[in-house]
């Protein structure tokens, strides 16, 4: 048969010599072999004092953004939930009453905007999909969690602190993700 | 009325020598298991346990507290005095094994010349053949009581495997005791003192084989077939849980400590520290050098355990069976052929 | 009393009640362990007789080899405890009267035995439990039974190995 690599080898059924039988050989080659892992670098990464870098795209966490006056972005247009394939964002719409213009951007709001953690497959088209830049998706990952409740994430969990009121929060938290 | 006409102060310094000894060799055990898990990590390129106290080191009474906190299950069918039994006797019998080990040379305290030996009696080694062979009722009574086939199957492993390589174990001592011409340990070593060369120099093949068996003997990887997870769950302390469980796995780490401390006393001078004359400084500080001498060996020989058991897979159990019977006993019988024909030329 | 006639005693009460129980207990496995406890009794009568490597060698081959095979054989069989066959009653006088003629035998034997008249035990003071003597006894005045017992065991070996070549 045409072999594809070079790397192929038959298999030797010729009977054990003498030294080959006794396995002694073997068996210390096989300690140095192990001994000589001692002198090894150790390639554990220490997890909570140590972490490894996210790789540039990594995809974590949503974030719902805020502009740069604290205002929500979100218009609970839908894209999102239509582009999702896991089908894990829900939402609903309310509109923007007499003074509320410095708590939402659009006319427009999400009163409600929840992800399910457990379907999401953190593809990121929702953040491709949103029109208005409000969808983000974060370099965290999701934290583990005692009830299936736990893991839909509301509005409270995904809004980003806000730039105006919150400034210090806001900035611990880009600390944390950077 | 001579009923208690002993000598006081000789009984309170042996219950002493007996409490240190045998806490210490809890301690050590205690830090043989640390030890375990770091060799084993390290061979295999992991950190190891490191999270309880500086680089892991409280480790050990973390699990003893959890080992101790934990439910005491005793099934519905096991027979219930048999199964508490069965941990005590191998914690009691690889404990009783180090009666006879010799520690270092005598020490003075308060006047008193003290041995570091809890008994030099003269047939030594063999009452260390008898405890061992005693440890073999702990995991055949526990196995038996648990009411399990796995464990009943592994006890039955455990006593065959232990039954065939004391055999071929005795055969490479009877060569050794030729040379030596003693049966007590304490002699033994201070031939090696104050002779030239360690047993092993004459005895390197008995010594190859001694190890073997006192490796088969302590259950230890490649001989770990009592234990074998894939074909028998977990063994002969299947049932077990809590600190009856921790028994058999503490009298497991002791019994390769003893054997460790026997075979540097019998093959690799015991307490003596080559190249180094202890005459030359005060008896109680030669003492001290000679524990912490034998100290180091025990250390570097369960070491050696432990890098064995991290390289060799277990073997299957016909060819346990074959190596014990059909390679060192042969083995065996051939140096002690071997041995008798050069005293006998030599003399 | 000296210490080492209560030992004497003590060694010898523990003997005899593990004794008795081999033969009360109802289950094997109570019996092969009980049996290893009378062993050690007497191994600690051996000690009492300054025979150190008698007693250890009662307890490496007896308590620790044979008996170990015997719970083997026990625990692979798997005797239940209500399996035993009941004994009709002249089957057991039968035994019991035999039994007894032949203690009774013993008692009268060592009775009358000159030699053990008047003598106490040599407790504590004797050597020829010891390896030295021991071993020049078996290899100069007893060496032919020595050796002819060791043929025995030879034969013993070759006929266990034939029949697990079969």
């Amino acid at each position: 048969m045409q072999t594809l690599t070079n790397k192929a080898q038959a298999v030797n059924r010729a009977p054990m010599s003498f030294w080959e039988r006794l396995y002694l050989i073997n068996i210390i080659k096989g300690m140095l072999i192990t001994f000589s892992h001692m002198f090894k670098k150790q390639p554990t990464i220490h997890y909570p004092e140590q972490k490894r870098e996210f790789s540039p795209v990594f995809r974590g966490l949503h974030v719902l953004n805020r502009d740069e006056e604290g205002r929500e972005r979100c218009t609970a247009c839908g894209l999102c939930a239509v582009a999702c394939p896991a089908e894990a964002i829900t939402m609903e719409a309310a509109e923007r009453i007499e003074g509320e213009e410095h708590l939402y951007r659009e006319e427009k709001y999400a009163a409600k905007y929840e992800i399910n953690m457990l379907r999401c497959i953190f593809c990121g088209l929702c953040e491709e999909a949103c029109p208005k830049d409000a969808v983000y998706l974060s370099e965290t990952f999701a934290p583990a969690n005692y009830t299936r409740k736990g893991f839909i994430y509301g509005k409270p969990d995904l809004l980003i602190p806000n730039p105006k009121t919150e400034a210090t929060a806001l900035a611990t938290a880009k600390g944390v993700e950077a | 009325m001579t009923i208690l006409s002993f000598d006081w102060a000789f009984v309170v310094e042996k219950l002493i020598m007996i409490a240190i000894i045998v806490f210490a060799s809890l301690g050590i055990a205690l830090y043989t298991t640390f030890g375990e898990r770091k060799v084993a990590a390290i061979l295999q390129d992991r950190p190891g346990p490191s999270r309880a106290g500086p680089f892991g080191l409280l480790q050990p009474l973390a699990d003893g507290l959890k080992l101790i906190m934990k439910e005491e299950i005793i099934p519905t069918h096991a027979n219930k005095w048999l199964f508490i039994l069965g941990p005590g006797l191998a914690m009691t019998a690889s404990l009783m094994s180090c009666a006879v080990i010799p520690w270092g040379t005598p020490i003075h305290v308060f006047g008193r010349t003290v041995e570091l030996q809890i008994a030099d009696i003269n047939i030594g080694i063999l009452y260390v053949f008898a405890v061992v062979s005693m440890g073999v009722y702990g995991i055949m009574i526990g196995g038996w009581a648990s009411n399990n086939k796995f464990s009943l199957m592994s006890a039955l492993r455990a006593a065959s495997q232990a039954i065939s390589y004391e055999l071929a174990m005795g055969l490479a001592l009877i060569a050794l005791l030729m040379t030596t011409g003693s049966l007590s340990l304490k002699t033994i070593v201070e031939q090696q003192v104050t002779g030239h060369w360690w047993n092993i120099v004459y005895q390197p093949l008995g010594f190859f084989i001694f190890f073997v068996c006192a490796m088969a003997e302590c259950n230890r990887t490649p001989f770990d077939l009592p234990e074998a997870e894939n074909e028998l769950n977990f063994g002969y302390h299947q049932e077990y849980s809590s600190m009856k469980l921790g028994f058999y796995l503490f009298a497991e780490y002791i019994n390769m400590i003893m054997s460790s401390a026997i075979m540097a006393s019998m093959y690799f001078g015991g307490y003596d520290l080559p190249f180094f004359d202890e005459t030359t400084v005060a008896p109680n500080i030669a003492a001290m050098i000679g524990v912490g001498t034998l100290l180091i060996k025990i250390v570097l020989f369960i070491f050696l355990f432990m890098w064995i058991r991290w390289t060799i897979p277990r073997f299957r159990y016909d060819q346990l069976m074959n190596l014990g019977w059909k390679t060192m006993i042969p083995l065996a019988l051939f140096n002690m052929l071997l041995t008798g024909a050069l005293i006998l030329a030599k003399l | 009393m000296s210490t080492l006639e209560i030992l004497f005693y003590a060694l010898s009460a523990f003997a005899i009640i593990s004794a008795i129980m081999v033969l009360v207990s109802k289950n094997p496995i109570y019996s092969v362990l009980w049996l290893i406890l009378v062993f050690f009794a007497i191994s600690g009568h051996y000690v009492l007789l300054n025979a150190q490597f008698l007693a250890i060698v009662n307890i490496i081959v007896y308590a620790g080899a044979i008996m170990v095979l015997f719970l083997f054989v026990i625990m692979l069989v798997n005797v239940k405890q209500n399996s035993e066959p009941q004994k009709q009653m002249l089957v057991k006088f039968i035994g019991v009267l035999s039994g007894g003629s032949f203690l009774l035998l013993l008692v009268a034997l060592v009775k009358q035995t000159v030699q053990l008249q008047e003598q106490n035990v040599l407790l504590k003071d004797g050597t020829i439990g010891l390896i030295h003597p021991l071993g020049k006894a078996l290899f100069t005045d007893y060496v032919v039974p020595f050796e002819i017992s060791s043929v025995l065991f030879l034969s013993a070996m070759v006929g266990a190995v034939i029949i697990g070549k079969k």
